[in-house]
């Protein structure tokens, strides 16, 4: 017998009868208004020392990337093919990841992408690859990640966002759930911010319009 | 000797030690306290927890093949190991066939189970830990001490010593900070340029074949987005029915865990995606003494363990044995009764008699294994084991229950009484008026030792204090 059949038979002499579907008397759904959902997701991420900026619709994103670049000292952003273009800062160099050498990423200080979804609850937001995403290595090298979400994307608890995910997750796409910059607390169990990921989060929230709207 | 009471005597008389593990499970139990507090669905979310890995295990078959099948259409190629030696095997194996000299690894209980590492050595394969603290632990050739943070026994300026001498820093300072950008430069090179990447996973869903990665650092999204070949080895009760399920773990295992609402990054991903990440993936699938517990209807629910480490930071004996007397990358609650099984009772049954069935890890866990029912099912087991060896001569399990007295001697009049019921009982147990052990219903002794039995106990003790 091979290794998988060995360990098969072993399981079915060993299983139990089969049990019920479990029980699920947690939350589920959103209790919250979109307005209270937006402030609580705001909140939380400020928690993990993410800078969070309000803009009321897309046009507006291209100024406040550009405030952020400046306030932090960034002359260089990376981002995915499908960035659009009133997100694009005139008077900062952007690079469009066609497929990069790893060296090539990590030597941009910075990325801009999009979203497919964020919790509000825990802080998250959730890439999937999708649109203005690219690649994961694209927020996963650089120094600062800024990340463009939308109101509308915006869910209050952990179960309608992994609900919202299904399809993308029954299509084979990769997820990555970023709740604020990489941490560590192996020294003592003291919080350090900034590991191997990026050092800093900002995040841009369009009170407006959705990720897969038209653009001008 | 080399059981639990010789280990954990070696470890009461480190006292730095014993304060760095005090200093980070009090911090570690007000933060994960805190966030739990915040979810008034936290029982609800338990309930369902433990119901999903009930319902998992009991279609453990189906639910492996139809993992199998999803990741096979995705690009993946998942092997089988019905042991330690045949996963080593297979690893050992795939990393050949991609002529890399090293390769970067993310945190992997698993693979310190199978003894991967010098196994990887042994053919010339140099392993490189991602994981800070398993970085602290590989450079100080030490063993972890805890299933979260395994160096939890070292302090900052022991750290910093550490990192001065093996990176060739001498200016670097004990600030965390400081430490950890060391670590950050230590790495870089290894993550931009290793092609192969091991690591473990914490859940699979059969339903969809993803496989996911809970961590912290970033150096979980390095290893398993930068190189070109990706080895991931996991327990196969780790898989769970169906994608909506992460919902209930996604949930448990952070707050339980780090004491966080969501730990910084979760990766999830599915066979391979052309275009992001590695080329190839390939899954292992550990049973190496899985299918044993699984037969076993009391002891199974070890098996439905997230590795939260929550009973380890709520355990008394952990928290004054520390990890290494353990001698396992299991400790605490869950080691003391996951090791056993794993490595067999006449093996390693010394650390099934190293807590005091005070319950707190069964009050804690987020999927509610009671582990003091499964304590004392083994602890009956092999007590008949080493009763048909060892005749009438004083056993491991004796020494390790006395072990625990000294452990708690230092507590002051027994704060935890009900240990003190527990210990009452093993001696009981020693003397052989119980010859089997009913279950817990046996242990609702008096919840207060009264003086004399405690005098009476250490001028015991004293008597049959064994050769170091
Ligand atoms: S037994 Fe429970 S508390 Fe302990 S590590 Fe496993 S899941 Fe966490």
């Amino acid at each position: 017998m091979n290794a998988r059949e060995e360990i098969l038979a072993r399981i079915r002499a060993s299983s139990g009868p089969p049990s019920p579907a479990p029980a699920r008397d947690y939350q589920h759904a959103d209790a919250l208004s979109p307005g209270e959902t937006l402030s609580k997701f705001a909140g939380r991420i400020t928690d993990y020392g993410v800078l969070v900026t309000e803009v009321a619709n897309e046009t507006a994103v291209a100024d406040a990337v550009r405030e952020i670049c400046a306030a932090r000292g960034i002359g260089h952003l990376v981002t995915s093919p499908d960035c659009p273009g009133p997100w694009q800062p005139q008077d900062v160099m952007i690079t469009t990841d066609r497929g990069l050498s790893i060296e090539a990423l990590a030597a941009i200080p910075a990325a801009l992408t999009g979203a497919a979804c964020a919790i509000a609850e825990t802080g998250t937001v959730i890439l999937d690859g999708g649109f203005a995403q690219g690649r994961r290595a694209i927020s996963l090298l650089a120094d600062f990640h800024l990340c463009v979400v939308f109101a509308a994307q915006i869910v209050e608890c952990v179960p309608a966002a992994i609900a919202q995910m299904a399809p993308a997750a029954r299509a084979g796409r990769p997820f990555t759930f970023i709740s604020g910059p990489s941490a560590t607390a192996d020294i003592e169990f003291d919080r350090v911010q900034g590991v191997h990921g990026p050092r800093q989060l900002d995040v841009i929230i369009v009170r407006t319009g959705a990720a897969s709207a038209p653009r001008s | 000797m080399s059981d639990f009471p010789s280990r954990a005597h070696t470890s009461l008389k480190n006292a730095q030690m014993r304060r760095n593990v005090r200093k980070a499970v009090t911090t570690i139990r007000t933060k994960t306290g805190r966030v739990i507090a915040e979810r008034a669905d936290w029982q609800q979310l338990r309930d369902a927890g433990s119901a999903i890995k009930t319902e998992a295990l009991g279609s453990l078959d189906t639910l492996l093949i139809q993992l199998e099948e999803r990741i096979q259409a995705a690009g993946g190629v998942v092997h089988w190991a019905r042991d330690a030696a045949e996963a080593r095997q297979i690893i050992v194996g795939l990393v050949q066939a991609t002529d890399s000299p090293t390769v970067i690894k993310i945190k992997s209980m698993t693979t310190d189970e199978i003894e991967l590492n010098p196994a990887l050595e042994a053919a010339g394969i140099r392993p490189i830990e991602t994981d800070l603290a398993d970085m602290i632990v590989q450079l100080a050739n030490e063993k972890p001490s805890h299933l979260l943070v395994p160096a939890i026994h070292k302090n900052r300026a022991e750290i910093r010593s550490l990192f001065q001498a093996e990176m060739s820093r001498p200016e670097l300072t004990d600030n965390p900070r400081d430490l950890t950008d060391a670590a950050r430069t230590y790495l870089r090179d290894h993550f931009t340029h290793t092609r192969v990447a091991i690591s473990g996973a914490n859940f699979a869903v059969a339903e969809t074949g993803a496989v996911g990665v809970v961590e912290s650092e970033g150096n979980g999204r390095m290893c398993l987005t930068l190189p070109d070949t990706l080895i991931s080895i996991m327990g196969i009760e780790k898989v769970l029915p169906r994608w909506q399920d992460l919902e209930v773990f996604l949930q448990l295992l952070p707050r339980a865990a780090t004491g966080e609402r969501m730990n910084p990054y979760n990766s999830i991903w599915t066979g391979v995606t052309p275009g992001d990440g590695p080329t190839a993936f390939h899954l292992v699938l550990l049973d190496n003494g899985r299918t044993r517990i699984l037969a076993d209807q009391i002891a199974r629910q070890t098996l439905h363990c997230i590795r939260c480490s929550r009973c380890l930071n709520v355990c008394p004996v952990y928290e004054r044995a520390g990890g290494h007397a353990y001698d396992s990358m299991y400790q605490g609650p869950i080691g003391a009764v996951l090791t056993p099984q794993l490595r067999g009772l006449a093996e390693a049954g010394s650390p099934a008699f190293a807590s005091s069935l005070c319950g707190a890890c069964h009050e804690a866990c987020p999927v509610q294994i009671d582990i003091p029912r499964i304590l004392v099912h083994l602890r009956g087991a092999a007590v008949e084991a080493s009763r048909a060896t060892l005749g009438g001569k004083l056993s491991a399990e004796t020494l390790a229950m006395a072990s625990a007295a000294r452990i708690f001697g230092n507590a002051a009049m027994f704060g935890f009484t009900q240990d003190a019921a527990g210990l009452l009982g093993a001696m009981v147990q020693q003397d052989g008026l119980l010859p089997r052990l009913p279950g817990l219903g046996a242990w609702s002794l008096s919840r207060e030792l009264p003086a004399p039995a405690r005098q009476s106990f250490r001028a015991w003790w004293k008597q049959r204090k064994p050769q170091a």
